[in-house]
């Protein structure tokens, strides 16, 4: 499942990304590959520093050490890398294909130009603002060249019009896809949490995301609202050129959708594989359930 | 006891409002006594006596017991009637309130077009001068100065304590290029906001990454740097002495004088200085619906929906690829233009500034404005600015309380009283503003205005 895929040709290779804020270790020389069309989820016991890795791939952090390289397009292009590397820029192009090192790019260029898009833990939404509107603001850097950065649009040019129609048409589009058409004129803070929750992540699609992450997508959410996620999930990766990376301790959610995972504890990767071979781990089991390494075997033996 | 307690309370109990009358002036006495009763001059031999002024300390005991009294007595009870009435269906409110929303605007815009040959047939040319300049441009320079605050607090949430610096630039722009080039004022109101902008961009940069307190405390020493090298770079600005014959603007090119070139012999009218007030009138109306029109249209691009949403959330701004920087200094360089258009405006129309006009109380009362209006809402804001501005120069007519308080009375004198009071009024009334909801700049299927609890006021 997580064969050839992403091996070869992944969409986001993280390469001994260390983060440590003064003493303390977030992330400790963490690596790992994210395929492309996959759904990769990272799992670990609370404080592993699951959000802190996010947080460095969508460059609300710099890392203290390590890369982060993300492409799109033509694969051949992952040849640049020790190369674009040397350089010390941020990208590089190869025919149709381009390859951004995400640890030298700030944030808002992280998603406007690598496409990398993400949602937050604590849910972020703009909520004074319509649903509708949260779904225009995502889209501002395509609306922003269409009103000619405000000149041309405060003159009233018709091609703003036009691209304002398609931006609400595509908001329209994601509003069918989570079912909130009928509340498209209401304030995203009147909704009800799940609803929030798939706002969220709509919002973070209309950014036209290559890799989308999600921080606890489930979060919150009751089991009926789970299953609606995930079918949600499964869409996305297979009607739009997305690949997932999410942070999740749903396992009903993480088990059933993922193909490949990895597991984080206290800043180092412990396992990396497929949702059958993390189940049977033992270090995975350890970590969850806290027991000592000797005793892994005894635990195993209990679980059928 | 439970059952007695509201009949006590919705009965007029004359012994009990008595009592509490009693205590209020009481009270007050205590008060008052040092802060009115007694009051410190200076002689001619230069030294300070002590003076009393037990007319004043009494009228204002005598207001405060009486007020309660009446409070006690028929307020109080009403009130109570009124909390145990069951509420009446809010169904019979709704259309004259939509209604009341649809006419406001169009009936205010109509109201200051026809105000200036309104207030001369009433007043008559002597007296209009006064309604004219002292109530509709003075109120209109607040509306338009409000309005540009607006976007960067109201809009863009970033609390700006320092605008009145962009005023000061706008105005001394005007009045030092008007008198070293001798440009006219249609060219320099343009040059003007230009410069004021660009001193938004400036201070914009170190306060990119300020929030809150920390925002508020730099902007307002911007400000006052700004007043301090005015008042100390002699040399250019004139220092505390200020800089006087100002260029007045003209129409277009037809000077307001009383020579032969002038506009009343143009167009063969007697000389009057009315002609020129009417004309500023027009121009600062024209300026203040130019930044409306412009705010409008600005909420609706997705430059004004990344300002509110920059307001709502900064974070999640940046996660949707919003440059931040960019849309900060653009608020701080939009809203400073505005101020820079109307601060070349004040220069034209008094022919004389000084550092004087632009203290941190200029700020004060703009942001007061704003915040009272309810951030985001130009109606809210113009209402608010009405208010201000109209109530402290509505002071100045008031003559009649020195009949009441006696000669030495200056009603002017308390116009910060009355900023306090609409303050103290407005935030127990509506703690949002005077329009606390927010309209959305955009609609699939019908427009509902966003209730103030879900809006947020911003990080700074």
């Amino acid at each position: 499942m997580n064969g050839a895929g992403h091996d070869m040709a992944p969409i986001l290779r993280v390469e001994h990304l260390d983060m440590r804020f003064g003493g303390l270790v977030a992330v400790n020389d963490l690596s790992f590959t994210a395929g492309r069309g996959d759904i990769t989820a990272l799992i670990g016991p609370n404080g592993a520093g699951k959000t802190t890795v996010f947080n460095c791939i969508t460059g609300f952090y710099k890392p203290t050490e390590g890369r982060i390289a993300l492409q799109y397009g033509d694969p051949g292009v992952w040849d640049e890398l020790a190369a674009l590397t040397d350089r010390g820029e941020r990208s590089v192009a190869r025919g149709d294909g381009v390859l951004f090192l995400l640890e030298r790019m700030p944030d808002y260029l992280v998603t406007q130009q690598a496409r990398v898009a993400r949602t937050f833990q604590n849910i972020r939404l703009f909520q004074g603002m319509t649903v509708l509107e949260n779904l225009l603001v995502a889209q501002h850097n395509p609306l922003m060249r269409a009103s000619g950065f405000t000149l041309l649009g405060a003159l009233g040019l018709p091609s703003y019009g036009q691209a304002e129609r398609a931006a609400i048409d595509k908001a329209v589009y994601w509003l069918e896809k989570i079912a909130l058409t009928a509340r498209a004129d209401d304030p995203a803070g009147e909704l009800p949490y799940g609803d929030q929750r798939r706002l969220e992540i709509a919002r973070a699609m209309c950014t036209d995301p290559v890799l989308l992450c999600l921080d606890e997508p489930a979060a919150g959410l009751n089991p009926h609202e789970s299953a609606e996620l995930r079918r949600y999930l499964h869409m996305i990766r297979s009607e739009h050129a997305t690949s997932i990376l999410l942070i999740e301790h749903d396992m009903s959610v993480v088990m059933e959708i993922s193909d490949h995972i990895i597991v984080l504890d206290h800043g180092q990767k412990i396992a990396d594989g497929t949702p059958d071979a993390i189940r049977n781990d033992p270090k995975v089991i350890a970590a969850y359930l806290g027991v000592e390494e000797e005793e892994v075997a005894d635990v195993e033996s209990e679980i059928p | 006891m439970a059952a007695e307690a509201p009949s006590s309370a919705t009965r007029i109990d004359v012994a009990r409002a008595l009592r509490e009358g009693a205590l209020a002036g009481l009270i007050a006495f205590g008060l008052f006594l040092p802060l009115i009763g007694f009051n410190t001059v200076q002689n001619i031999h230069n030294e300070l006596v002590l003076e009393t002024r037990w007319p004043l300390l009494a009228a204002m005991v005598a207001i405060m017991a009486i007020g309660r009294f009446l409070y006690a007595l028929l307020v109080a009870p009403w009130r109570a009637r009124l909390a145990l009435r069951p509420r009446p269906e809010q169904v019979a409110v709704a259309p004259w309130r939509a209604a009341l929303g649809r006419w406001v605007v169009p009936c205010a815009l109509g109201f200051a077009v026809v105000y200036p040959p309104l207030a001369l047939s009433l007043a008559g040319v002597q007296g209009a001068v006064k309604w004219i300049d002292n109530f509709g441009v003075q109120i209109l320079i607040y509306v338009m100065l409000g309005w540009g605050l607006n976007i960067v607090v109201g809009l863009a949430g970033l609390l700006d304590l320092g605008y009145v610096a962009f005023y000061a630039v706008g105005a001394y722009s005007y009045a030092l290029l008007a008198q070293a080039f001798g440009l006219s004022f249609w060219i320099l109101l343009p040059l003007a906001g230009c410069l004021a902008a660009f001193w938004g961009m400036l201070l914009g940069f170190p306060v990119l990454r300020l929030r809150g307190d920390y925002l508020a405390i730099v902007t307002l020493a911007f400000g006052e740097i700004i007043r301090l090298v005015l008042i100390n770079w002699v040399p250019v600005t004139n220092g505390y002495a200020g800089i006087s014959g100002i260029p007045r603007p003209s129409f277009f090119g037809i000077p307001f004088n009383a020579s032969d070139e002038g506009f009343a012999a143009r167009f063969g009218l007697e000389f009057s200085p009315i002609y020129r007030t009417i004309f500023l009138y027009y121009l600062i109306l024209a300026l203040a619906l130019i930044t409306a029109a412009l705010t409008v249209r600005m909420r609706r691009l997705p430059i004004g929906r990344a300002w509110e949403a920059l307001r709502e959330d900064e974070i999640a701004c940046r996660s949707l690829g919003i440059n931040t920087t960019n849309t900060k200094l653009t608020a701080f360089a939009i809203g400073a233009m505005f101020a820079g258009f109307a601060g070349s405006f004040f220069a034209a129309r008094q022919g004389f500034i000084s550092p004087e006009s632009f203290t941190f109380m200029e700020s004060a009362v703009i942001v007061a404005i704003v915040v009272l209006g309810g951030m985001g809402s130009l109606v809210g804001v113009a209402v608010a600015a009405v208010i201000m501005i109209g109530g402290t120069e509505i002071m100045r007519e008031l003559d009649f309380l020195k009949i009441v308080f006696g000669r030495d009375f200056d009603p002017t004198q308390y116009r910060m009283l009355l900023f306090g009071f609409a303050m103290v009024l407005i935030m127990v009334w509506k703690p949002r503003g005077l329009i606390a909801t927010r309209d959305p700049s955009t609609f699939l299927k019908e427009r509902k205005s966003i209730a103030g609890s879900h809006v947020k006021e911003g990080h700074g």
